[in-house]
C-alpha cells in the first residue's frame, strides 16, 4: 500500500512533466506575446521587458529555467526577500542558517506586483474553500436524491428526484448565479449578493480562520449554485448505479436470508453502488476547488477562476504554467485518493 | 405423513414490452417432511420462477403472482404480509442459488454473510453469530473455518463457495432447503461434492429438500420423488425409481434418451428432441410440447391435458399412453 502510494507519486513527477512540456509548447506556439497591446509599446521598452523576463532565450533554455526553478530545492543562506518579485518560493524552511527554498512559480507578467505565488497563497484558498462547500453540497444533494430516487423508481419520487437533476445540469451558473442574487440578495436582503468572508491568514494554507454567520452568509449561494450542477450528475449517476446492484444476484440472496429491505439496501447495495459515484468524485472535486470562472465571476468571489482564462488571453506565461500544473496536481492526487477509496470500498482491489 | 408444503394453482408471469410471458401456469406440488423433491426441466421451464414465487423473491413488477396457494403450517405463504415472509426466508426455508460467484456480496466478509441469518432470526449477538457460523463452516468441510470468518467471497474457489452457501442457507436449522441448479456451474468433481454434502447434511439435520435442475442424473441419486416441469407446467411427477425405469410423458422420454449411459454396450447416437421451447406469451391452450411430440394427435393441439393420476404415485399430463402410442380413452 505505502509503496503503491510512492509510486503513484513518482508517476505524478512524470504526469507533470509532460503536462509542462505540452502546455509550455502549446502557449509558445499560439501567436501573440504578453506584452503585446493593440497600440504597439515602444521596441525598447519591448526589448526591456523580454529582457528582463528572459523571453529572448531560445525556448528549450527558458523551458530548462523554469523547470528548475520550479521543481529543484534551493539550499541558501540568504532570507526570502519579499520585495524580489523573481525570488518567491511558495515553500521557505529554515534549518539553522541554511533555508531551503522550493517551487517558484514566477512572476505574473499582467501585474507589477505580484507573483504567481501569491495567487496560490491568496485566490486559491477562497477557490478551495468555495469547491469543498459546493463539493458538500453536491454530495449531500445528489446522493440522497440517487438513493430515492433507484428505491422508488418509476414513481412520483423517482421522476421529481430526476426532474431536480435534470433542472440542475440544465440551468447553468450563469442563470443560477443572477437569480438567486436577485431572489435572496435584492429582493429579500437576507444574504449578501457579493464578496466573501474570509481573509488570510489560512489554517493550514487554505481554511478560513473563523467559522461563523458571517462567513457562511457570503457562501451560501455560490456553493448551492456551483454545486447543484454537480449534485445532479451525483444523482442520476447514484440512481444508476444503485438501480444495477439491486439486480445483482446477492441483492436476491440477502432477500432470500430474511433481511429487512432497509437492512438490504444499507448494508448490501449502498457500498457496492458508491464505485461509479466515487470515481467521478475524483475530478469533480479538482474541477471544483481549482477556481471555477463564472461563479466567481458572478458572485464577486476573489478566487483564481480568473486566472484560468484570463492567464490565457494574456499570454502570461507564468500564469498560465502555475494555474494547468496546479489542477495537474489536484488531478492526479484526486485520482490518486480516489483508487485508494476503491481498496477500502471493495476487498477484491488490492494495491501490493 | 402430512405434507410439509403444498402448492396448488400457482401462476405467475411476468411483464415484458409486447405483452405477458406466462412463466408458470398453474404448477400444483407437495413436499413431505424429510423428503427430498426433484423439480427437472430445460432452461425457461419455470422451474425457478415456481419456488421465487413461493417464497416471493420474484422482482415486482415486472413479475407478479397472479393465481394459487402455497400452504406452509397452515398458513399461506403468498398472502403473508412482507414481515411474516421475511421470518420464514432464510429461518425456516432456505434457498441456495445456482452461481456461487455472484450469490454473494464481494464486499462483505464470509463471516458477516454467513453470520447475518442468526442475527436476524435468532437475535444472536454479532460475536455468537460468528462462532455459530464457523461452526457450520466447519460442518460444511470449510478447512481452518474461524480463520476464513474474515476473508472475503473471491478469496473463496467455486465449490467452497457453494459449501459456504449451503453452511449460510442451513444456519437456522430450516425445515425446507431448496437448492436452484447448486451445481450448474460447479465443474463434475465438485458436483458430486456438493451434492454428497447435501446428502449428508440432509441425513444429519433431516430437513426437506427441493432440488431444481435441468441434469436428470444428478437427481437420480438424491430425490425421493421427481417432477418434470414444461412450459411452466408440471407434466409428469412420480418416484425416482419408476420415473427413470418407465418414463410416461414424451419429453421426459426424450431428456432420458438424450443422455448418454454408462451400462450401454453397444454405441448409438445420442437423440434430440427436436424444435425449441415455446415462448409463453400466452397461456398455453393446447399441449405445450404438442410441437415437439412425435405421438401428437389432433387433440394435443386443442386441449391442454390435465395431470392424471396412474397406479397412485405416477402422475402425467399427456393424451397419448406412450406405452401403446395410443390416445388415453
Amino acid at each position: 500500500m505505502g509503496r503503491y502510494v510512492v509510486r503513484r507519486l513518482l508517476y505524478m513527477v512524470v504526469v507533470l512533466l509532460v503536462v509542462s512540456f505540452i502546455t509550455f509548447g502549446l502557449m509558445h506556439a499560439v501567436p501573440g506575446g504578453p506584452f503585446d497591446r493593440e497600440k504597439a509599446l515602444p521596441p525598447e521598452i519591448m526589448a526591456n521587458l523580454n529582457a528582463r523576463y528572459h523571453l529572448d532565450d531560445p525556448l528549450m533554455v527558458q523551458y530548462g529555467q523554469y523547470l528548475y526553478d520550479v521543481m529543484l530545492p534551493k539550499f541558501t543562506t540568504t532570507p526570502p526577500d519579499n520585495t524580489n518579485l523573481s525570488d518567491d518560493h511558495l515553500i521557505n524552511i529554515k534549518i539553522g542558517n541554511l533555508w531551503i527554498r522550493w517551487m517558484n512559480f514566477g512572476p505574473t507578467f499582467s501585474s507589477r506586483s505580484r507573483t504567481v505565488n501569491d495567487i496560490f497563497r491568496q485566490q486559491l484558498p477562497i477557490s478551495m474553500q468555495l469547491g469543498l462547500m459546493a463539493l458538500t453540497v453536491a454530495v449531500l444533494i445528489g446522493i440522497p436524491l440517487g438513493i430515492i430516487a433507484a428505491l422508488k423508481q418509476n414513481t412520483i419520487f423517482d421522476y421529481l428526484s430526476m426532474s431536480v437533476a435534470i433542472f440542475g445540469v440544465s440551468v447553468p451558473v450563469i442563470v443560477l448565479g443572477p437569480l438567486l442574487i436577485w431572489i435572496f440578495g435584492v429582493t429579500l436582503k437576507w444574504l449578501p449578493p457579493t464578496g466573501w468572508g474570509s481573509k488570510p491568514p489560512y489554517v493550514l494554507g487554505f481554511l478560513p480562520s473563523k467559522l461563523g454567520w458571517d462567513y457562511f452568509k457570503h457562501a451560501i449561494m455560490p456553493a448551492v449554485a456551483l454545486g447543484l450542477g454537480s449534485s445532479a450528475i451525483l444523482a442520476r449517476l447514484t440512481r444508476a448505479s444503485l438501480l444495477q446492484v439491486v439486480r445483482e444476484d446477492y441483492i436476491r440472496t440477502a432477500r432470500a436470508k430474511g433481511l429487512q429491505e432497509r437492512l438490504v439496501i444499507t448494508r448490501h447495495a449502498f457500498k457496492n453502488s458508491l464505485i461509479p459515484v466515487v470515481t467521478i468524485l475524483g475530478p469533480m472535486f479538482a474541477g471544483l476547488v481549482t477556481g471555477t470562472f463564472v461563479t466567481e465571476l458572478t458572485f464577486g468571489i476573489p478566487g483564481m477562476g480568473k486566472y484560468f482564462i484570463t492567464s490565457i488571453t494574456n499570454r502570461d506565461y507564468p500564469v498560465i504554467m502555475g494555474t494547468i500544473l496546479l489542477y495537474a496536481v489536484f488531478l492526479v492526487i484526486a485520482n490518486l485518493i480516489v483508487d485508494l477509496v476503491y481498496a477500502y470500498l471493495d476487498p477484491r482491489i488490492r494495491y501490493d | 405423513m402430512a405434507d410439509l408444503l403444498n402448492v396448488q394453482g400457482l401462476e405467475t408471469h411476468f411483464r415484458v414490452r409486447e405483452g405477458y410471458v406466462h412463466a408458470v401456469n398453474g404448477v400444483d406440488f407437495h413436499l413431505k417432511e424429510g423428503e427430498t423433491l426433484g423439480i427437472v426441466g430445460e432452461s425457461g421451464c419455470g422451474k425457478s420462477v415456481t419456488v421465487m414465487s413461493m417464497l416471493r423473491l420474484i422482482p415486482v413488477p415486472p413479475g407478479k403472482v397472479v393465481a394459487g396457494t402455497a400452504m406452509y403450517q397452515g398458513k399461506d405463504l403468498l398472502k403473508m404480509s412482507p414481515d411474516e415472509i421475511r421470518h420464514i426466508r432464510g429461518a425456516q426455508i432456505s434457498m441456495i442459488f445456482q452461481d456461487p460467484m455472484t450469490s454473494f456480496n464481494p464486499v462483505l466478509t464470509i463471516g458477516r454473510q454467513v453470520a447475518e441469518p442468526l442475527e436476524i432470526h435468532m437475535g444472536l449477538s454479532r460475536k455468537a453469530a460468528l462462532n455459530r457460523a464457523a461452526e457450520m463452516l466447519a460442518m460444511v468441510g470449510i478447512p481452518n473455518a474461524k480463520d476464513r470468518l474474515n476473508d472475503y467471497p473471491h478469496q473463496f474457489s467455486g465449490g467452497m463457495r457453494q459449501r459456504v452457501m449451503i453452511a449460510m442457507a442451513l444456519t437456522c436449522s430450516p425445515q425446507i432447503l431448496i437448492a436452484d441448479e447448486p451445481t450448474t456451474a460447479l465443474d463434475v468433481t465438485i458436483q458430486a461434492q456438493i451434492v454428497d454434502l447435501v446428502k449428508r447434511l440432509r441425513d444429519e439435520l433431516g430437513m426437506a429438500i427441493i432440488w431444481i435442475t435441468h441434469d436428470l442424473g444428478i437427481i437420480a441419486g438424491l430425490a425421493d420423488r421427481v417432477n418434470v416441469m414444461y412450459g411452466g407446467l408440471i407434466i409428469e411427477a412420480a418416484p425416482v425409481k419408476p420415473l427413470y425405469a418407465a418414463p410416461l410423458h414424451p419429453y421426459t422420454q426424450g431428456l432420458l434418451h438424450s443422455l448418454p449411459r454408462m451400462d450401454e454396450t453397444e454405441q448409438r447416437r445420442l437423440v434430440s428432441i427436436d424444435g425449441l421451447p415455446p415462448v409463453l406469451m400466452t397461456k398455453p391452450t393446447s399441449c405445450p410440447f404438442a410441437p415437439r411430440c412425435t405421438f401428437a394427435y389432433e387433440r394435443c393441439l386443442q386441449e391442454n391435458p390435465p395431470l392424471i393420476n396412474l397406479d397412485g404415485n405416477h402422475q402425467v399430463a399427456c393424451w397419448v399412453d406412450t406405452k401403446t402410442g395410443r390416445p388415453r380413452e
